[in-house]
């Protein structure tokens, strides 16, 4: 259900506590013969043949079978690649590391033979990340963005990520998908813009 | 009379480790019901269907550390568990289980000797089953008390209130059919609904028959009224100091006690171990005491528990009256 559709309450008419002894009676008497008891059972009874028959389990074995998370979900990163070259997204602007909250991005960047900057050490440490999701939104390359990997126990305290292990690797560039949670731009972002005053 | 010694030996060795066995698979069939009732799967990783996990409990229950608690009696706290699992199989040993049988030829020795399918056919085998059951309460009352713990106080103070109001019931509930077939015997009982769906007590008497279901829900400490060790309010009753072996001898009597409360109820009301058209007797006698297993899980998936108070008040103020005018009436009918 929607967060803002409209909620439907009913107040249940439970009728007034009994005042006299007659009233108590024939409120336990109205109870008893009503049934209720055995509408209990039925339920129960109908669910278990929902259950067996029908599918209607509502199971999930955890941890081989996953229900789907929103792309929104801010999970261990993911560095992207450029779906035509398979060169790395990221620029080395340093603004990720700027903007991190908790100081957990660690990054130096140098010239390459091109005179073009290149990212020479990248890591992210995982014990101290909060998941506020600040550097996906800032990255102007939507390079560096949060992956669906939430299963992130480990044996120490800090967990380091190289920029390595979050590229999308070489091989699998074809399976890369398009981020669409946070900081990445909405399905109708065409539609949104507006057109500045130099286009007059 | 050495045959006769043997062969009842055999017996208890028999009905002990199968009901046993049974009180092992109650507790699989049990997780299972309720988990289907509430949409879940239940056990199902170890051995297939999950019905090993009766295995993987008992090595737990097994290797768990037998503990004692500082301040408790020891000697009352180590017996009370084998109070409440004694007296449960003491009570089924009147009860009988199956519809005697011949033993076939072929078998070695033993063949062509008839069988009677109960232990002890005593004259008084209701009474001898209820008391045996009453006294099974003194497991969860001796534990309470005698294991220092304010929890299993207050489940044995509502074990002695549990004790005080349905075993009334019991007892007057299931007069109105002795009354009507005249012996105490579970044979005779038996015997007495031999003529088809159509002599089954319970057309006679379906006010007793209800009566007696409800006090042996509470006989069992199922779960309308299993005030005894319910985890929200008492944490676990009387139980709660009680790891292992010995918990689990409580658990085994309770699964046991439904059992019998399940073979009375299919003797005394529902024609027990006669053959229904095709059905054989071990058959029926079997379907329905499966039935009135499911009977008491489905219950306990689908009602809320009562209070100690509102037991007391069902109890004494509801189902005994009920139970008298029962008897009256079937009384004012017999002599009619
Ligand atoms: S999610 Fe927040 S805390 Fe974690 S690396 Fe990005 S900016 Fe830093
Ligand atoms: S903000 Fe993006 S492009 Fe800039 S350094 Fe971070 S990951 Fe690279």
């Amino acid at each position: 259900m929607m967060n803002n559709e409209k909620q439907k309450y009913v107040m249940l008419d439970l009728g007034g506590t009994p005042a006299t002894p007659w009233c108590s009676f024939k409120q336990v008497m109205k109870r008893t013969f009503k049934g209720e008891l055995f509408v209990g059972l039925w339920v129960t009874l109908r669910e278990m043949f929902k259950t067996l028959f029908l599918g209607g389990k509502h199971t999930t074995k955890y941890p081989l079978e996953k229900l789907p998370i929103s792309p929104r979900y801010r999970a261990i990163h993911d560095m992207l690649r450029l779906l035509e070259s398979g060169h790395y997204r990221c620029i080395g602007c340093g603004l990720c590391e700027k903007i991190c909250i908790s100081n957990c991005i660690a990054m130096e960047t140098r010239y390459d033979e091109n005179q073009r900057k290149e990212v020479s050490e990248y890591t992210i440490n995982f014990g101290r990340c909060i998941f506020c999701g600040y550097c996906a939104e800032v990255c102007p390359e939507l390079a560096i963005v949060h992956g669906a990997r939430y299963e992130n126990a480990s044996e120490q305290r800090a967990g380091f990520s190289l920029f390595e292990d979050m590229l999308t690797p070489i091989d699998k560039l074809h399976l890369q998908k398009e981020y669409e949670g946070f900081g990445a731009p909405s399905v109708d972002a065409d539609a949104k813009i507006k057109k500045t005053p130099l286009a007059y | 009379m050495d045959a006769l010694l043997i062969g009842t030996v055999i017996k208890i060795v028999l009905v002990l480790a199968i009901v046993a066995a049974l009180a092992g698979f109650g507790t699989y069939l049990e997780r299972k019901v309720l988990a289907f009732m509430q949409r879940r799967l239940g056990p199902t990783h170890v051995g297939p269907f999950g019905l090993l996990q009766i295995v993987a409990d008992g090595i737990k229950l097994f290797t768990k550390e037998d503990f004692i608690p500082q301040n408790a009696n020891k000697f009352i706290f180590m017996m009370a568990p084998v109070v409440t699992a004694a007296t449960a199989f003491i009570a089924l040993s009147a009860v009988p289980l199956f519809p005697t049988f011949t033993i076939p030829d072929a078998i070695p020795f033993i063949g062509g000797a008839i069988v009677p399918s109960v232990i002890a056919d005593i004259n008084v085998a209701i009474l001898f089953v209820l008391g045996m059951m009453g006294a099974g309460l003194y497991g969860p009352l001796l534990a309470g008390m005698a294991q220092a713990n304010k929890w299993g106080i207050i489940g044995a103070a509502r074990t002695a209130v549990q004790f005080l109001s349905y075993e009334v019931v019991t007892g007057l509930s299931i007069l109105a059919p002795i009354m009507l077939v005249g012996s105490l015997s579970l044979i005779d009982f038996n015997n007495a609904q031999t003529g088809g769906i159509g002599s089954w007590i319970v057309w006679q008497q379906p006010v007793a028959f209800v009566l007696f279901l409800i006090a042996g829900f509470a006989e069992t400490n199922r779960t309308p009224f299993d005030l005894l060790e319910h985890e929200a309010e008492v944490v676990s009753g009387y139980a709660t100091e009680y790891s292992g072996l010995r918990w689990g001898m409580f658990f085994i009597g309770e699964y046991a006690n439904m059992i019998t409360i399940a073979l009375l109820a299919s003797i005394i009301f529902f024609g027990g171990f006669t053959p229904l058209g095709f059905i054989p007797g071990w058959l029926a006698i079997l379907l329905k005491v499966t039935f009135f297993f499911f009977l008491m899980l489905w219950v306990r998936a689908s009602w809320p528990h009562i209070r100690p108070d509102q037991l007391m008040w069902f109890c004494w103020k509801v189902l005994m009256p009920i139970a008298v005018i029962n008897i009256i009436i079937t009384g004012i009918v017999i002599m009619i």
